[in-house]
């Protein structure tokens, strides 16, 4: 099983890489100087989304150094104690969706202090693979092509994320705490 | 996405003045103004690539190809964008990133499938139908291969790094069918 997931991740980029070109050169298109083409939108396109993600981050550095994330982890406690939810995982369900890196530093520091293969590292792991840093795609995605209104994007991206956080304490519960 | 916006910008101030954390904050605010620009800097070379891939993929017509294989799919996902559109073939070449767990490599396509989505838009500065339930199912993240988390396993010592899969597929099946209904409901109201 690790082993051919490992073989997969190793083998699909190279395996497009030469795919699509050759499909290409095989179908008369001239391939270096259309991916030339392509790649000359790379810069353009980066540039058009500085200012959403400054926008974006900002404010997400904002909540974060101010400690108004602690106060509503703090905040809701109770339920999670209701819902038989660890307290400790819980922070990942509100840094998921704003930080990438500080959704992974905090996968490491449970990993640090109890372990990979325990309960909660399982539970940990299983969660940041069904959830997305949702703040950041909707800023780079919309900002690419300058959407303004995103409408509903962020309220149900932030739903699909806390049904990925449930389901994810949900099934470790009921696949590992036996072991 | 104003009042949000503003609301937790306001609030972050107003709780980190109380904390008194403000040096914090006012040095989080410029730290994050230069961040925002870093990442998006080491974008720039995986951006071009796929573009380039991207550009050879649609003229030799491989994305309509790979459109053709999950076109009802598609086309119940997305009834308002024309079955032979490029957008169709952008969307299922980020999907199959996405499934694949290239992550980084996913956001170009998923970038490409948003300019072929802008195409259709006929109010330019505001989010189609179609554009949302893309991003809906894009950050419901429907990876099948965790490949990073199991990389991050590995390097902590994990006895079972892959243990984790199969409760993946199924928490990241939950949440992507959470969100396609919620979607569904969403639709209902919207006006394109």
């Amino acid at each position: 099983m690790i082993n051919l997931i490992q073989t997969i991740s190793a083998w699909a980029i190279p395996v497009i890489v030469v795919l699509i070109p050759c499909y290409g050169f095989i179908k008369g298109v001239k391939v270096y100087d259309t991916f030339v083409e392509g790649a000359k939108d790379g810069f353009k396109t980066v540039v058009n989304i500085i200012p959403y993600l400054v926008a974006m981050m900002v404010t997400i550095n904002i909540l974060r150094a101010s400690g108004t994330l602690e106060l509503l982890i703090y905040g809701v406690e109770p339920i999670l104690k209701y819902f038989n939810i660890p307290k400790e995982i819980f922070p990942l369900v509100i840094l998921r969706p704003l930080s990438g890196s500080g959704s992974m530093a905090f996968v490491n520091s449970i990993f640090q202090t109890h372990g990979p293969d325990s309960l909660l590292g399982k539970m940990a792991s299983t969660i940041i693979g069904s959830s997305e840093t949702t703040f950041y795609v909707v800023a780079v995605y919309f900002g690419a092509v300058g959407i303004k209104d995103s409408r509903y994007a962020i309220p149900i991206g932030l739903i699909a994320d806390v049904a990925g956080f449930l389901a994810g304490v949900f099934i470790c519960n009921l696949v590992f705490k036996s072991y | 996405m104003n009042k949000i916006w503003l609301g937790l910008t306001v609030l972050g101030i107003i709780v980190g003045a109380i904390n008194g954390k403000m040096e914090a904050v006012s040095q989080s605010i410029l730290q994050a103004a230069i961040d925002s620009v870093e990442i998006l800097l080491k974008l720039i070379g995986p951006m071009a690539f796929w573009l380039g891939i991207m550009k050879i993929a649609e003229k030799s017509g491989f994305t309509n190809l790979a459109a053709q294989l999950v076109r009802p799919l598609m086309r119940y996902l997305f009834p308002e964008v024309p079955p032979d559109h490029p957008a169709m073939g952008a969307m299922v070449m980020n999907f199959s990133a996405n499934i694949l767990g290239l992550g980084n490599s996913s956001t170009p396509l998923g970038i490409q499938a948003m300019k072929e989505l802008q195409t259709l838009n006929p109010h330019p500065t505001r989010a189609t139908k179609a554009m949302l339930t893309f991003l809906v199912i894009n950050t419901s993240s429907i990876t099948l291969l965790p490949g990073t988390m199991i990389g991050l396993r590995i390097a902590a010592g994990s006895r079972e790094p892959v243990v984790i899969v199969g409760t993946t597929l199924f928490a990241t099946t939950i949440s992507t069918i959470a969100a396609l209904l919620v979607d569904r409901v969403c639709r209902l109201t919207l006006k394109d």
